[in-house]
């Protein structure tokens, strides 16, 4: 049997070993080194975990006895310090040394570091992993300050506001989930999120945490001179691909490590997935890609490699406290910009020549499909403009989109 | 407690029986015996006191009874002293009740010393009333509702008698399809609803009546089809009148094609009127609303003399009128140029004897100004003062936008209405509130001289009074207490009844004596009866006239002069009522349901027409006369003659933007009788194209746009009453417009599509009510309007997005919660795939998607497949 080693154990990686083990049961003798002292986990369900909504056992899709039902060794607890691509070995901190004949790197990201004074103070946090949850938990009520208005921020200030401790959270942009969001939309969610408790700052920046004397914080300074007291600072100001340990190897790294089509590096022997690799200058953040990525790689490895990984920009599907927020293409301006804005939701749909081709959807998210796939299909709307916002029920009725004209004896 | 009373519409005059909830035909009246039509049947949704007036206001401001009258008779007092009697001027209606009337034209004529008093009859019977004069001497309509089920052949012209007189034309075809020998003609330059009864229909060329019926006594001759024995016993004027007839001569060939019909069909209508002894013409609006109207009346009048068919069971000549008492205003006196009880005014022993039954040394001695020259007088500032009850003139006038100018300027004018808006309303320094249907007690006279009772059945809303009180207050209070004595309009009836006798001392056929000593109990016990009071049904059946010499009179009337038909102004408007709207809709545009049949204002043009002045069905059309102009829905109407078209006459400032037909139609009057030509307005067209179009319900007035027309629903909020506006514009909107369009509320549902102009809002207050829907688009946005009304007018909640969309959507099967957010997978799907085979989370994402994205619901999965499978 062939050899294949995995580094790291998250999301990409479990949903690779569940497609190859389905593809080529027999095929590889299996090792997986993962970092975090945990077998799989949902790393999406961290937020409910964080606010309660669930429990570390339900979100372990991955439990220790799903990798020995495929008689695939899992090391936990030890990362792999060094690749040596001539020997083709890998070796943990622990010593291991394992032997590969394939190799996928599947290391994630390490969340961004903001590049201020005070940055390493004890009370500043991230929100990344289950290690990070359990130390959330484990906070006295206290003044938090979050930094970072993206979808992490707001899952943690959310979170840490239900577990009863007094959140501000300090954007830079004008609005929330300026990625993911209009400027509409972003105004709407940072409502509904004051309603419950969240302070926002928007449109600062950081400029350094303050010590409490003690390696401590005191406060979060931002650059217009206002002074936020904090006991403790979660940044949320994005992730950076974890690819040190492939650079150090020799393989090609830019902003991640570098891939082809097929998830193959620099070295043929050599895979990647996941938040660590660069494809076709593109790092990767959500969790639809990175999962297409695991299908294409499985199917490669599992030696029926005829697939290539091609990026389609999907949507962005988020729940922030309940809220469903759903997005796609370009909705910056370009084109015409129809609004439907309801008590329960907001929708924007961004059209040119007749076609789709943005979209926000705001809490009411069950038409979701039905833009998606008239924009995935560039769809010609033109004849059910008018009733387009409405949904699909709306667009299907008998006589919408015609030019019916109303007779005077109506 | 069920009372019988009287339809509040047309001359029909239909017996009504009703406890005020339920409504039915009151099957012992003699004019419908249990029949209703759809205006009549929807009377009761008319009712309530949304919209009336309830106060007596001077000036805008709200004050007693006491003030108002003062403030009245101070008025005209200081008016008739500075400025003598005919300063001051009445303009009743035939809505008003026979005393009403009676103590409105005994004031004026009577005490104050003017016969400026004139009603709106002079706009729809006055020409009948000069062609009744003339040929009988008296005012009198010869003929019953029975003959028209006796005849053999009823000709009907210029009547839309199944839309104006819908129950006239029920009985007459009850009659035809008894008797399918019977034969009915229609006389119109439109193809009406009433053709559809017709075997015969004569669609001539706009004016052409005089023609026809000068032709008809030309082939009578010609066929020796006179009855001359007659003729000779009971008439005089034959010979030139005959020699007037003649002088188109007999050519029918040419003849017909002048009137645009054929030949065939002309002569076919003189052979039937020629063999059909039992031959009834009815003739309305058509006819009278004329130059020469009152010369049309008599050209009918003529061909039946020369017949010997006046009177006689199913055979007369037969004017059906138009309003509720419009033959009751005409009993009393209530025209500027009658005295009282068919007597005159400039005949001095009329004269005296009235004056001396009324003890009055101030009776009005001419003949005071008629409709149009009231309000000409109004204008020129020599009526300083004017009382207009119960009617519309700013809507029913020609010229009516010269009407409205000359209220406003005018010095005093006075408002007796039952509504709390209108444009006549808007013109009052004093208005007063007046009983409304339901409310007041009294008379009525109705097309075949039946006297029947409106009886009360609801309270008074407010301090709303009867027009008979408000006069004889005012009355008293300009000094004549002593001949206004009344108490109740019993007494009123009882002396009008009584005045009657001085008409068959001066050989009038009009005789109410027998009620002149009516107790007030018999009053109230009183059942329709027909004048003359214990007499014939039909009057002049003996062939003799009221005439001084007894003979019932020719008159010649002449062929108008044919006028050409200009580039500037090519069509030729026609207007008219539609089947279930009333006037000027003070009281039908207050049922939703009249709404349907006809919802907008419109002007019918045959699809030529449509095709040559690049109009578009369906569109819009702004139409111009010398005077004035509209803008109206176009509607396409192969039963219009190309060349012509018709709008109703009903639509006001309040129910649309610039829909009043009438102040299109310049003042052309008829010289005999006043009455202006309604039917033959020439005008020129063009198409309006808006650059959207809307929808738009709220209780707030109309936005100011170019065009609107608003429509009642049956839907009631705190603010008011909700109404539907269709909109169209040319002006660019702001979305600030649309905000000020739309009430304060607690929660808004929105659609922006700003680039293809597409915008839609829904006000609701906090517990989700709807207060305000809005919809605007490059092209009229979809929605089901009815639905949409019973949206305001239920108390649940519906769904926003139906609420936005304006109509209902099938919500399709129940699916259960949705457990896949990112594909928005729902409970019954994943279990259907489950039960389809699915053995694995992966295997359910392979059937339905569900959990192939995030995998958050994963653990709900695990949870349905083993649920599932148990």
């Amino acid at each position: 049997m062939k050899r294949l080693v995995v580094i790291g154990n998250g999301m990409a990686a479990c949903r690779l070993l569940e497609e190859l083990t389905h593809l080529a049961p027999d095929l590889y003798q299996i090792t997986v080194v993962g970092e975090e002292p945990f077998a799989g986990y949902n790393r999406v369900m961290l937020s409910p975990l964080l606010c309660g909504g669930t429990d570390e056992k339900t979100i372990t899709t991955y439990p220790h006895q799903w990798y020995r039902e495929r008689s695939i060794r899992l090391i936990t607890g030890s990362p792999v310090v060094e690749i040596h691509r001539h020997r083709r070995q890998v070796i943990t901190a622990a010593g291991h040394v394992l032997e590969y004949d394939r190799l996928l790197l599947a290391t994630g990201a390490a969340p961004r570091q903001l590049p201020v004074d005070g940055v390493a103070l004890k009370g500043v946090m991230s929100f990344r992993d289950l290690h990070d949850v359990r130390t959330l938990l484990s906070l006295p009520a206290a003044r938090v300050v979050v930094v970072g208005g993206g979808f992490l921020g707001l899952e943690a200030a959310d979170a840490l506001v239900k577990l009863g401790h007094d959140v501000t959270l300090v954007h830079s942009r004008g609005h929330l989930l300026n990625q993911q969001l209009d400027e509409t939309a972003g105004h709407r969610l940072q409502q509904d999120l004051e309603a419950r408790g969240l302070k926002f700052v928007m449109q600062a920046r950081t400029q350094s945490i303050e010590d409490n004397g003690h390696g401590g914080v005191a406060a979060v300074h931002l650059g217009d001179g206002q002074r936020l007291p904090a006991d403790y600072v979660v940044q949320a100001v994005g992730i950076v691909p974890r690819a040190e340990l492939a650079a150090r190897a020799g393989l090609t790294v830019n902003q991640g490590i570098r891939v082809d089509d097929t998830l193959q590096t620099f070295d043929p022997a050599i895979y990647a997935i996941g938040e660590c690799v660069e494809h076709r200058q593109r790092t990767f953040g959500l969790v639809a890609p990175l999962y297409e990525q695991a299908s294409v790689c499985a199917s490669h490895l599992a030696e029926l490699g005829h697939r290539r990984y091609l990026y389609a920009d999907s949507a962005t599907r988020l729940k922030i406290s309940g809220i469903d927020l759903v997005s796609f293409g370009d909705f910056s301006g370009e084109g015409d910009t129809l609004q439907l804005a309801l008590p329960g939701g907001y929708r924007r749909l961004q059209i040119r020549d007749n076609r789709i081709i943005g979209m926000v959807l705001y809490g009411d998210v069950a038409e979701a499909p039905f833009y998606e796939t008239l924009w995935r299909n560039c769809t010609d709307i033109s004849a059910m403009r008018a009733t387009l916002l409405l949904g699909e029920a709306f667009c299907n009725l008998p006589g919408n989109g015609g030019n019916t004209q109303e007779e005077i004896a109506a | 407690m069920s009372i019988c009373t009287t339809c509040p519409y047309c001359g029909v005059g239909c017996g009504i029986k009703t406890d005020g909830i339920t409504l039915q035909g009151d099957k012992q009246h003699p004019a419908n015996a249990g029949r209703l039509c759809v205006k009549g049947s929807s009377v009761l949704e008319t009712l309530g006191d949304q919209d009336r007036l309830l106060q007596p206001e001077v000036n805008g401001q709200v004050v007693p009874w006491d003030r108002a009258l003062d403030e009245v008779a101070d008025r005209f007092r200081r008016i008739v002293d500075e400025h003598g009697p005919d300063a001051v001027a009445f303009y009743v209606s035939g809505q008003l009740l026979t005393e009403d009337y009676y103590v409105a034209n005994k004031l004026m004529k009577g005490f104050i010393g003017s016969a400026n008093i004139d009603t709106n009859s002079r706009l729809c019977m006055s020409s009948a009333v000069v062609a009744h004069k003339r040929a009988f001497g008296e005012d009198v309509v010869p003929g019953c509702y029975e003959d028209l089920e006796l005849a053999d052949l009823v000709i009907l012209t210029g009547s839309n008698t199944a839309w104006a007189h819908p129950i006239v034309y029920q009985r007459i075809a009850a009659a035809k399809q008894a008797r399918p020998d019977m034969k009915v003609v229609v006389i119109d330059p439109r193809r009406t609803a009433t053709c559809d009864l017709a075997d015969l229909h004569l669609a001539i060329r706009p004016g052409q009546d005089v023609p026809l019926f000068n032709g008809l006594l030309t082939w009578l001759d010609d066929h020796n089809a006179l009855d001359q024995d007659y003729i000779d016993a009971h008439t005089e004027g034959f010979d030139s009148t005959l020699h007037t007839a003649r002088k188109q001569g007999n050519d029918w060939h040419a003849l017909a094609e002048q009137m645009g019909v054929s030949q065939v069909d002309l002569t076919t209508f003189y052979h039937w009127f020629s063999a059909c002894e039992r031959t009834v013409t009815v003739f309305s609006q058509g006819v009278n609303q004329a130059r020469n109207g009152s010369d049309q009346g008599n050209a009918i009048i003529n061909a039946h003399l020369a017949t010997g068919r006046v009177g006689k069971p199913g055979a007369s000549p037969f004017s059906i009128t138009g309003q509720p008492n419009a033959m009751g205003g005409r009993e009393v006196g209530g025209l500027a140029n009658q005295l009282a009880v068919h007597l005159d005014i400039d005949n001095p022993e009329h004269h005296a004897a009235v004056a001396d039954f009324w003890q009055t040394e101030t009776l009005a001695t001419e003949n005071g100004l008629t409709a149009v020259d009231l309000f000409n007088a109004v204008e020129s500032g020599q009526v300083k003062a004017v009382w207009i009850m119960a009617t519309n003139p700013v809507d029913s006038l020609p010229e009516a936008d010269r009407v409205r100018h000359a209220l406003m300027a005018c010095d005093t004018v006075v408002v007796s209405d039952c509504v709390a808006s209108g444009d006549t309303l808007a013109c009052a320094d004093i208005r007063l509130p007046a009983l409304g249907w339901g409310e007041k007690s009294g008379m009525v006279t109705n097309s075949e001289r039946c006297v029947s009772r409106q009886r009360p059945f609801v309270k008074a809303p407010g301090d709303a009074k009867a027009d008979w009180w408000i006069v004889t207050e005012v009355a008293r209070r300009m000094g004549y207490d002593y001949a206004f004595p009344y108490q109740h309009e019993h007494e009123i009836f009882a002396e009008y009844s009584a005045l009657t006798a001085l008409a068959g001392r001066f050989g009038k056929r009009l005789d109410m004596t027998a009620a002149a000593g009516l107790s007030a109990d018999q009053y109230e016990q009183w059942q329709p009866q027909q004048w003359p009071l214990q007499g014939n049904p039909r009057c002049f059946a003996d062939g003799h006239f009221a005439t001084p010499n007894g003979r019932g009179r020719f008159v010649a009337c002449e062929n108008p002069k044919v006028r050409k038909i200009g580039d500037a102004f090519p069509i030729i408007l026609n207007s008219g009522r539609i089947r279930d709207q009333w006037h000027t809709m003070t009281r039908t545009g207050r049922a939703g349901r009249l709404f349907a049949h006809l919802s907008e204002p419109f002007a019918a043009l045959h699809p030529e027409d449509i095709e040559r002045y690049r109009l578009k069905e369906g569109g819009f059309v702004r139409l111009s006369s010398k005077v004035g102009d509209a803008l109206v829905r176009v509607t396409s109407d192969t039963g219009q003659r190309p060349g012509t078209a018709f709008m109703p006459m009903h639509w006001t400032d309040q129910f649309s933007r610039r829909a009043r037909v009438d102040a299109l139609v310049p003042a052309r009057l008829d010289p005999h009788s006043g009455q202006p030509a309604f039917k033959h307005t020439p005008v020129n067209v063009s198409d309006w194209q808006p650059r959207w179009h809307g929808w738009l319900f709220t209780v707030a007035p109309a936005p100011a746009v170019e065009y609107w027309a608003r429509v009642p629903v049956d839907a009631f909020l705190q603010t008011g009453q909700v109404q539907r506006y269709r909109l169209a514009g040319d002006a660019d909107l702001t979305e600030q417009q649309l905000h000020d369009w739309m009430p304060e509320a607690a929660q808004w549902l929105a659609l922006n599509d700003p680039a293809s102009g597409h915008f839609r809002r829904a006000a609701l207050d906090s517990e989700g009510r709807l207060l305000a829907w809005l919809a605007i688009g490059e092209e009229l946005p979809l929605c089901d309007v009815e639905w949409l009304a019973n949206c305001f007018a239920d108390e649940a909640e519906t769904q926003h997005l139906a609420l936005l969309a304006g109509q209902p959507v099938d919500a399709g099967p129940d699916l259960g919660p949705v457990i896949c957010s990112c594909f928005q997978v729902p409970q019954k799907t994943i279990e259907a795939a489950v039960e389809a085979g699915a053995d694995s989370v992966e295997a359910i994402g392979k059937g339905c998607q569900a959990g192939t994205n995030c995998g958050s619901c994963i653990p709900e999965l695990r949870g349905l497949l083993e649920t599932c499978s148990v």
